[in-house]
């Protein structure tokens, strides 16, 4: 058993992408949290099929590609506010709009200059986490670091202003820098995440663990840990799935971390789905 | 805190884009009072609070705490929204909500003070709700909701208390409760302003009324306000309604 385990840390690409699998695991379930309790589900997958154009250029222009991502994920919910705010479209019908032209736009860049790159479209679109590089590491932990100390730092005032935006604006928080900010934390997680599970599998990472803990707990940091917690073990059973079975690691990862949503549903104490029906016939054969 | 002498309200006027929700709107609020914002549905109450507390923009008018702007003294200020528009489903607890009251006393960066934990605890008693410190709210009944939030805005130690509808779908024990603690705080010289649709019994519990309907259609004590005439303007006929409350406040 044991060597089951340490056989594939003696490669060094495997290491690396261990790493940054557990540091995706962690920060996405943290930030995924604050998406899953604010209804904002489809906003993560709006920015992240965004990311994509953002991508390309990057690698056409050869600068880093998370500065790339970065601003293409910004500039698309800069167009959804835009379009939101200044007609009468409701904001799931711009992210609709947005997120896909972004989407093609990556696509099509990608095509056109993916024969002369010897680049591959299925690595941005599903990870390519066995082709991390050591400075990919470090950029993933720099972002992780800032991510966490954003949220420790924060937790209060961003419990208050998820929870309630209209009391926290009326006691004078600054709700636009703290709508701001979670973006660009939203944003960063995401950009951090693409290497491990590509554009569109992210969002399962970003909302799986959390809403597999949000089942079993009742408050926000209790959600955030063991969202943690199932993050992590999703990624590193999905990083062993790979390894062992040949299997492309985001789709790996994102069906372990499905399969423990699935335990949650059907068992959770309080709300699952084979537990309350257990509980009915107890009561009817006590009663 | 200081002494409190009054707020005042002049010529608020509101617009939704093409929506116009309240039209020059003037009056005065005085500490000592539980003073109640009743009108019909869609008339501009939540409106009117939501613009006086600066959480949607005016066009036109000016609101005024001991003559210096209210909305550049907020800490001074408790708001409790309309229930429905909180999300009950969030993952917190009784305890958690009441303490978002000392988020902005407590300060950026810094965690809660001991002073502040006391704080809490002591509103989740006023309110009878401290054996339900653990509850994740989903778990409270609606009038249990409305206390925890009381809690929350006693929590603020503010000087001005503006309620959205506190009583919606709430039982008796919850209304009394609430009600007391209304009267405490305005002998204790705050300022308390509760929109209220009903027209109920409950009625009498305030000091003095605003009634609205877009426009101002009468302020004052509740017996200056609750003229048939007035009514009349405001609910436009419901004949029912005015009948009623001649006999509740004969
Ligand atoms: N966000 C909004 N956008 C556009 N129009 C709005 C908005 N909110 C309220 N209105 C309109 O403004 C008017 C006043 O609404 P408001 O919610 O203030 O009424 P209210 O007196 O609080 O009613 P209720 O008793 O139903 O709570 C209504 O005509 C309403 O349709
Ligand atoms: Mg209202």
């Amino acid at each position: 058993m044991l060597k089951i385990l340490i056989e594939p840390l003696q490669y060094e690409f495997m290491q690396r992408s261990l790493i940054i699998a557990i540091i995706v695991g962690i920060i996405c379930a943290v930030v995924g949290s604050y998406l899953m309790v604010q209804r904002l589900a489809l906003l993560g997958d709006a920015i992240s099929h965004s990311v994509l154009p953002g991508l390309a250029i990057a690698f056409i222009l050869d600068i880093n590609i998370f500065i790339g991502a970065f601003v293409a994920g910004l500039i698309s919910t800069l167009c959804i506010n835009i379009i939101r705010n200044n007609s009468k479209i409701k904001e799931d019908a711009a992210m609709g709009i947005v997120f896909s032209a972004f989407f093609a736009l990556g696509i099509t860049l990608i095509t056109v200059v993916q024969k002369e790159n010897k680049i591959d479209l299925n690595h941005f679109l599903f990870g390519n986490i066995l082709g991390v590089s050591l400075s990919d590491v470090k950029d993933t932990i720099i972002i992780a670091i800032f991510v966490l100390l954003i949220v420790f730092l924060f937790y209060k005032e961003l419990l208050f202003y998820t929870f309630d935006k209209l009391g926290a604006k009326s006691v004078g928080l600054p709700v636009n820098l703290l709508d701001t900010g979670l973006m660009i934390l939203i944003g960063l997680t995401i950009v951090a995440s693409l290497k491990a599970v590509g554009v569109i599998l992210v969002l399962s990472l970003l909302i799986t663990p959390a809403c597999t803990a949000y089942l079993l707990v009742n408050r926000l940091h209790e959600v955030m840990i063991l969202g943690v917690f199932f993050g992590v073990i999703s990624s590193i059973s999905g990083m062993y799935l790979s390894y062992y079975f040949n299997l492309p690691s985001g789709p790996a990862i994102v069906l372990v971390a499905t399969l423990l949503f699935i335990f949650s549903f059907l068992f959770s104490p309080n709300h699952g789905l084979i537990t309350g029906f257990l509980k009915l016939k107890y009561n009817q054969i006590k009663s | 805190m200081g002494n409190l002498n009054s707020l005042a309200v002049e010529n608020l006027s509101v617009s939704y884009r093409q929506v116009e929700a309240l039209r020059n709107v003037s009056f005065q609020v005085l500490p000592h009072r539980v003073t109640g914002i009743i009108g019909p549905n869609g008339a501009g109450k939540s409106t009117m609070m939501k613009a006086m507390l600066g959480l949607i923009p005016y066009q036109f008018g000016s609101i005024l705490l001991d003559n210096q702007p209210l909305i550049k003294q907020k800490s001074r200020i408790a708001y409790v929204p309309q229930r429905s528009q909180i999300d009950w489903t969030y993952p917190a607890t009784v305890w958690d909500v009441v303490m978002m009251g000392r988020v902005k006393k407590t300060g950026w960066l810094l965690p809660f003070s001991k002073m502040s934990r006391l704080t809490v605890k002591k509103a989740l008693e006023k309110v009878q709700m401290s054996d339900f410190c653990h509850r994740p709210i989903g778990e409270l009944s609606g009038g249990q909701q409305q206390r925890v939030f009381l809690a929350r805005s006693l929590a603020q130690s503010a000087d001005i208390f503006f309620f959205d509808e506190p009583f919606a779908g709430v039982d008796q024990k919850t209304e009394t409760i609430i009600f007391n603690i209304f009267r405490e705080l305005a002998q204790e010289g705050k300022i308390v302003l509760v929109v209220n649709h009903d027209l109920g019994e409950s009625i009498n519990n305030f000091d003095n009324l605003i009634l609205v309907n877009k426009n101002l259609i009468a302020s004052g004590t509740k017996e200056e306000v609750l003229q048939e005439e007035n009514l009349y303007n405001a609910y436009s006929g419901k004949v029912s309604f005015f009948s009623q409350n001649q006999k509740l406040i004969a």
